[in-house]
């Protein structure tokens, strides 16, 4: 017990200190799972706004696809992602491998299903209140789309947000396509795996620290931004 | 003031709506008059809402048809029509985005075509404010100038007023009365007898979905020729 009180100890004194390694793993994390949070957003919001209001053959199933996907195992993307990038891959003449470029390809292959199954279920459920003063007006269906992502911005932030828990706290595929290279590809929840099995708890302990912080700081973000805006999700 | 004479009347012919194997509008023959206000009224689950989406292109009929000006319903005629709905359906923005959406829509960008239109309901000043912080009245008024921005030739109002208090109703009122003598035709669904008879030029009533009679209005409230329309004007119930 006492060892443990010593290493959050530890732990809280590399975060006040700013210890050089804890902020560039914490810099690279931040970079690796936001990037590929972006690109995750730029796809699935509109593939869901698609698919929500389509009406085309072949919906239903790539509704049930999509909604898979979003249970993809980690790991399992990461062996994906590998064999895809690796020298004897389709795109191993890239020469990614073990870069954070790699590690954001990962991501962005785990969050993308997830940033769309939410959004088309959210676009759809807007739509279903639009519909009639959509046809009534006429609305073309481009400019049904981005009504439709614009007025549901609130509850697609919260999509985001899903989106950027799971990237940020996800281990098993930056770890395959990234290798937890010291100074290269280590991001918090490579390193906290890395360092607790070298027992060194503080640093695991001061990684897992901030990585729930910052889980709390970008929930509360989202709920001042909305705040701010003046509009509760349903308003 | 719109051209009514461009795309009215409007003829339907033999409209039928079949839905969950049950026939919901039945054999309809209608023709509605360029001018005025049309009321469609009747008791509840007469059709009168559902007359009035078939009437607009929201929704195919199972058979028959409808014309305007002898031309079958088309994209183009929806365009030149604007419908105001019993449950006002705004967008999640400002009072002015709201106004400008539709405006947009028909390629007019023009400021100040939208503060006309909301100053013709009375919500110029309102219109940096939430559109859905309004109340139900602010919000009906404002669904109604949306659909005055469009500067329609026909007005589809269903029920517009029926979750409103007495006095967001005299502005609504009003303001369709403003509408109509600007010229503009308007299609108007209650079940509110002294609605009706405040504001129709003419009545089409509807019971189980048929039209049971139709007519001037000082004519249909006069004397109505229907056993159905003698009960509902009588406030019996019409079963």
């Amino acid at each position: 017990m006492q060892e443990f009180v010593a290493a959050f100890a530890e732990a809280f004194n590399l975060i006040v200190a700013g210890d050089g390694d804890l902020l560039e793993i914490v810099g690279l994390s931040l970079r690796v799972s936001l990037t590929a949070v972006g690109i995750s957003c730029v796809i699935g919001f509109p593939l869901g706004a698609v698919i929500g209001i389509g009406d085309f053959r072949g919906r239903q199933c790539i509704i049930v696809c999509v909604n898979a996907l979003m249970g993809l195992p980690p790991v399992v993307v990461g062996l994906v992602a590998y064999l895809i990038l690796s020298n004897s891959g389709p795109l191993g003449w890239l020469d990614l491998l073990y870069s954070p470029t790699a590690m954001i390809i990962a991501q962005t292959i785990l969050v993308a299903p997830i940033v769309t199954a939410l959004s088309r279920q959210i676009v759809e459920d807007f739509h279903a209140e639009y519909a009639e003063l959509f046809r009534s007006l006429s609305v073309p269906h481009r400019t049904a789309v981005t009504t439709l992502l614009m007025d549901a911005k609130h509850s697609l932030a919260t999509v985001a947000l899903a989106g950027f828990g799971r990237a940020i706290a996800e281990v098993g595929a930056v770890i395959i396509v990234g290798g937890n290279i010291d100074h290269l590809t280590r991001v918090m929840t490579t390193a906290i795996a890395l360092e607790t099995s070298k027992g060194n708890l503080a640093l695991a302990l001061a990684l897992g620290m901030i990585l729930i912080v910052l889980s709390l700081a970008v929930n509360a973000t989202v709920s001042l931004l909305r705040e701010a805006s003046g509009q509760p999700a349903d308003a | 003031m719109p051209d009514t004479g461009a795309m009215l009347p409007v003829q339907v012919s033999g409209l039928s709506y079949h839905a969950g194997g049950r026939t919901l509008i039945d054999q309809i023959d209608l023709e509605i008059a360029s001018k005025g206000i049309t009321v469609i009224m009747g008791p509840n689950g007469a059709g009168k809402s559902l007359l009035l989406r078939l009437l607009h292109g929201l929704l195919p009929p199972t058979s028959g048809s409808i014309r305007w000006d002898g031309q079958p319903a088309s994209d183009a005629h929806r365009r030149r029509q604007a419908m105001v709905f019993q449950r006002p359906v705004l967008l999640r923005r400002s009072v002015a985005a709201n106004i400008e959406f539709a405006l947009d829509l028909h390629g007019n960008q023009d400021p100040a075509r939208r503060d006309t239109v909301l100053s013709a309901v009375d919500l110029l000043d309102y219109a940096a404010q939430p559109a859905r912080r309004l109340s139900g009245g602010e919000q009906q008024r404002l669904a109604l100038a949306r659909a005055l921005a469009t500067d329609p030739e026909v007005l589809f109002l269903d029920e517009p007023t029926a979750n409103l208090d007495p006095a967001a109703t005299a502005v609504i009122e009003a303001a369709v009365g403003r509408i109509r003598d600007a010229g503009t035709k308007a299609v108007f669904v209650t079940h509110d007898i002294g609605q009706a008879r405040r504001l129709a030029d003419d009545i089409v009533f509807m019971h189980r979905g048929r039209i049971c009679e139709t007519g001037y209005a000082v004519t249909f409230f006069d004397t109505p020729r229907t056993s159905e329309a003698q009960q509902f004007l009588q406030g019996e119930l019409v079963l």
